[in-house]
């Protein structure tokens, strides 16, 4: 069972709970009233530069016919698709430059060149999956209703593709994404349903023909008569394939390192009842994965390498998360809570160990819905039947104990115990 | 939806010729889901009309504490404007955009001929935005423009008797009336009633004059300073036949107000135009207010807690929502009159921004264009 009980879980009192949620209001209001011509630069440059890889990888793949330039143009406009995506489509789209005042980079306008209209991906990404993240039952990102990523989903043999499944959504991750918000198996009964689903499916139809006509028809078809070969605009077209899957199989990895690496927490509905904007954060907080870079990596990865703070302050602009990770990591080792993150390899490789154990059923799994690796909740403390630990402060150091303590408590007596 | 409606779906709502959005909508085909014009912007700032944008040409001191500020507008930029007309303008400070609208102070002939439109800008005192226009901008500047807009038009041909009466910087819509007047040529009988503190503040002071000399108006100056506020009985004193005129007006609330007073009271209200500066939103910290909904025009009494979006639905309109705890931008809508102050962190937003229901309250009377 995923947690149920967030302050309980994180040995943390009520209170603790609350003055936690100051510490990151005040985080936000500082980097709210610092916001200005230095963040607008930043914006300005990644869109010039993002601007010009599109177009130089647009050239190469239309004009080149050297094997060398054909992959150095599939690969510069793969990068600028990812960039296109991340740093700006992502984080556009959450409103982080609204602020500006800018027209062309406001949430309200964006449309991203990706297969998934940016209407419906803001409706499931930006409402459904950050209000109700890593929610049980809610949060249709939890496995994107195909894959089994946590013990708390109940095991069908439908799962036993679990990595196919998987592999087949990386590469064609933004299919995926075009069709998560359409929700295909869930049943529609009245008409207005049926209408909006009608919509919803030309909606993204449009959206689709208008990304492959692009890519596919009549980029090739420009190549094919500039060149004056059919052979050019063959490749002119598996160049942009190739631009895709690249952009695909990056967006996906990097997302899976968001939630899906051991440590990020899954909850059940009855933990959203009457939730405080303190016990929001902390759900952002212990439901969220990090992962180790260095200014490139994070970049490209639209700076969701801190997906933490990105979840706590998903309207912040991305050029500042770094600096806010420094203070979110100072207030977790106050409060002694865990701040999941690892290299890029390791948290992208946990969660396809996760994804393959979990394709099998349960009675081939060691460990419990209630303790393990992927997932855990607040009765993985209660097993020995000692008294449950809420928020102790140390006598001799005076540091508050809480769940980083009660994991590593855990983990020393599950040692003991093997050992005896 | 007819072939042609799908084949310029793309570039709908942008401005241009027929020629030339067709061209836009065939490239758009391969830059989608940009336009040709986010690209050709990034080369020259002026190529885009899929917002209208202008290069600042040059900036003229006027008197101490204002100046003429001429704008190049970019693509799509119509000049058939009227006079009295106003414009918005939209300048980057500290990465933001900031909005104000300003009268034209151009005549439209003149700018169509010479492709710029001209605003004249007085630095008020709390004026953030008027401050830095008159004082901090530089003459190759990007700026972002609105249409002109505004009803406060001199209609063509002239009524016969006309009396111009306005205040501080609300005789730059009249300026535009009256260089329109002297370039067409024709004489009407029109009086200029203008009120300013002294004779160095008032704006384009030698060209009234030589207006006034040509025969165009009769100048009335009041200052201020010597002569005291400008008041019913001394504009009786100053223009006996007022009543009998076609009255433009712009100027301060306060002044706008003792004239509309005026004309109440002799039952000819339907001769006075007027034109308030449009910097008036409410007194500062205001609380609360009346929230109108633009496009179906249902109004609700909001107080300073309430969300726009708990507003909106009370009074029964169809308002977007998402999150309902400002993350997720579903709610945003764009604020088209007013002032609403944000519940999580007080900072206010003005009109021409788009702000988040869910997290923001009047503050003061508003209007959302939902």
């Amino acid at each position: 069972m995923a947690i149920a009980d967030i302050p309980e879980y994180a040995h943390l009192t009520g209170a603790d709970v609350e003055a936690l949620g100051a510490e990151l209001d005040a985080i936000r209001a500082d980097i709210e009233a610092d916001r200005g011509e230095r963040d607008a630069r930043y914006l300005r440059n990644t869109i010039r530069l993002q601007r010009g890889l599109e177009f130089t990888g647009r050239m190469l793949t239309m004009g080149a016919s050297r094997r060398s330039l054909w992959w150095a143009g599939a690969g510069t406009l793969g990068v600028a698709k990812i960039i296109e995506n991340m740093e700006l489509g992502h984080n556009v789209m959450h409103g982080q430059w609204d602020w500006m005042n800018d027209p062309e980079v406001h949430s309200t306008s964006w449309e991203w060149d990706n297969t998934g209209p940016s209407a419906h991906w803001k409706h499931t990404h930006n409402y459904i999956h950050h209000k109700y993240t890593n929610v049980l039952g809610m949060d249709d990102d939890v496995g994107y209703g195909l894959l089994r990523v946590t013990r708390d989903q109940r095991w069908r043999p439908f799962y036993l593709g679990n990595i196919a499944y998987n592999t087949l959504l990386a590469v064609f991750f933004e299919y995926g994404v075009a069709a998560q918000h359409l929700e295909l198996g869930k049943k529609r009964k009245t008409p207005e349903a049926k209408a909006a689903l009608k919509r919803d499916l030309a909606d993204v139809g449009r959206k689709i023909g208008r990304q492959v006509g692009k890519d596919y028809v009549l980029a090739p078809a420009i190549s094919g008569v500039l060149n004056r070969s059919s052979r050019a605009a063959r490749k002119t077209a598996g160049a942009n394939l190739l631009a895709n899957v690249i952009r695909n199989l990056w967006t996906n990895a990097v997302i899976f390192c968001g939630h899906f690496p051991d440590g990020a927490e899954k909850f059940t509905k009855a933990d959203m009842d009457n939730e405080t904007q303190g016990q929001w954060y902390l759900r952002q907080m212990l439901g969220s994965a990090n992962f180790r870079c260095g200014p490139t990596l994070a970049f490209m990865s639209g700076n969701l390498s801190y997906q933490i703070e990105h979840h706590l302050f998903p309207d912040l602009p991305s050029n500042r998360l770094a600096e806010i990770s420094v203070r979110v990591r100072a207030l977790c080792e106050k409060y002694d809570l865990p701040y999941t993150t690892g290299s890029f390899p390791v948290q992208y490789a946990k969660s396809w160990r996760t994804i393959a154990k979990l394709s099998l059923p349960n009675k081939y799994l060691k460990d419990t819905a209630d303790d393990a690796p992927e997932t855990a909740s607040e009765r993985r403390f209660r097993a020995d039947g000692e008294p449950r630990l809420v928020s102790s402060v140390d006598q001799r150091t005076g540091r508050r104990r809480g769940l980083k303590s009660a994991i590593a408590d855990n983990r020393e007596r599950r040692r003991e115990r093997a050992s005896a | 939806m007819s072939w042609r409606e799908r084949f310029e779906a793309p570039v709908a709502g942008v401005a241009g010729s027929k020629a030339t959005n067709w061209v836009r909508a065939a490239a758009a085909r391969i830059t989608t889901p940009l336009l040709p014009d986010d690209y050709l912007h990034l080369l020259n700032p002026l190529w885009s009309a899929r917002e209208l944008r202008g290069k600042v040409v040059a900036v003229t001191p006027v008197t101490a504490d204002s100046a003429t500020i001429v704008i190049e507008p970019g693509w799509g930029f119509s000049f058939d404007y009227h006079p009295g007309q106003y414009i918005g303008i939209g300048v980057l400070v500290e990465g933001r955009w900031t909005w104000r609208s300003y009268s034209l102070t151009s005549e439209p002939a003149g700018s169509a001929a010479e492709r710029t439109v001209a605003i004249t800008v007085k630095a008020m005192p709390e004026g953030f935005l008027s401050s830095h226009l008159v004082n901090g901008l530089k003459p190759g500047t990007v700026v972002r423009l609105a249409a002109p807009a505004g009803e406060f038009v001199l209609p063509d041909p002239p009524p016969a008797k006309l009396l111009f009466a306005t205040a501080g910087s609300g005789v730059t819509p009249i300026i535009s009336m009256l260089r329109t007047m002297a370039r067409r040529g024709g004489r009407v009988d029109a009086v200029l009633v203008h009120s300013a503190p002294d004779e160095d503040s008032v704006l384009f002071v030698d060209e009234l004059r030589r207006f006034a000399a040509d025969g165009l108006i009769d100048l009335r100056l009041r200052l201020t300073g010597v002569d005291g506020r400008l008041d019913a009985a001394s504009l009786d004193e100053l223009v006996p036949d007022w009543g009998d005129r076609q009255t433009w007006a712009c100027g301060p609330g306060g002044f706008i107000d003792m004239l509309g007073g005026m004309f109440d009271d002799r039952g000819i209200r339907s001769r006075l135009h007027v034109e308030r500066f449009a910097l008036e939103r409410g007194a500062a910290g205001a609380q609360g207010g009346t929230v109108t909904f633009g496009r179906g025009g249902k109004k609700i009494e909001a107080d300073g807690a309430q969300t726009l979006l708990e507003a909106g639905e009370e009074a029964g309109v169809l308002m977007p929502f998402g999150c309902r705890m400002g993350i997720c931008q579903s709610c945003v809508v764009m604020l088209d009159k007013g002032c609403v102050r944000d519940l999580r962190t007080g900072v206010e937003h003005v009109e021409g921004e788009r702000v988040q229901t869910c997290v923001t309250a009047a503050a003061g009377d508003c209007t959302l264009d939902v």
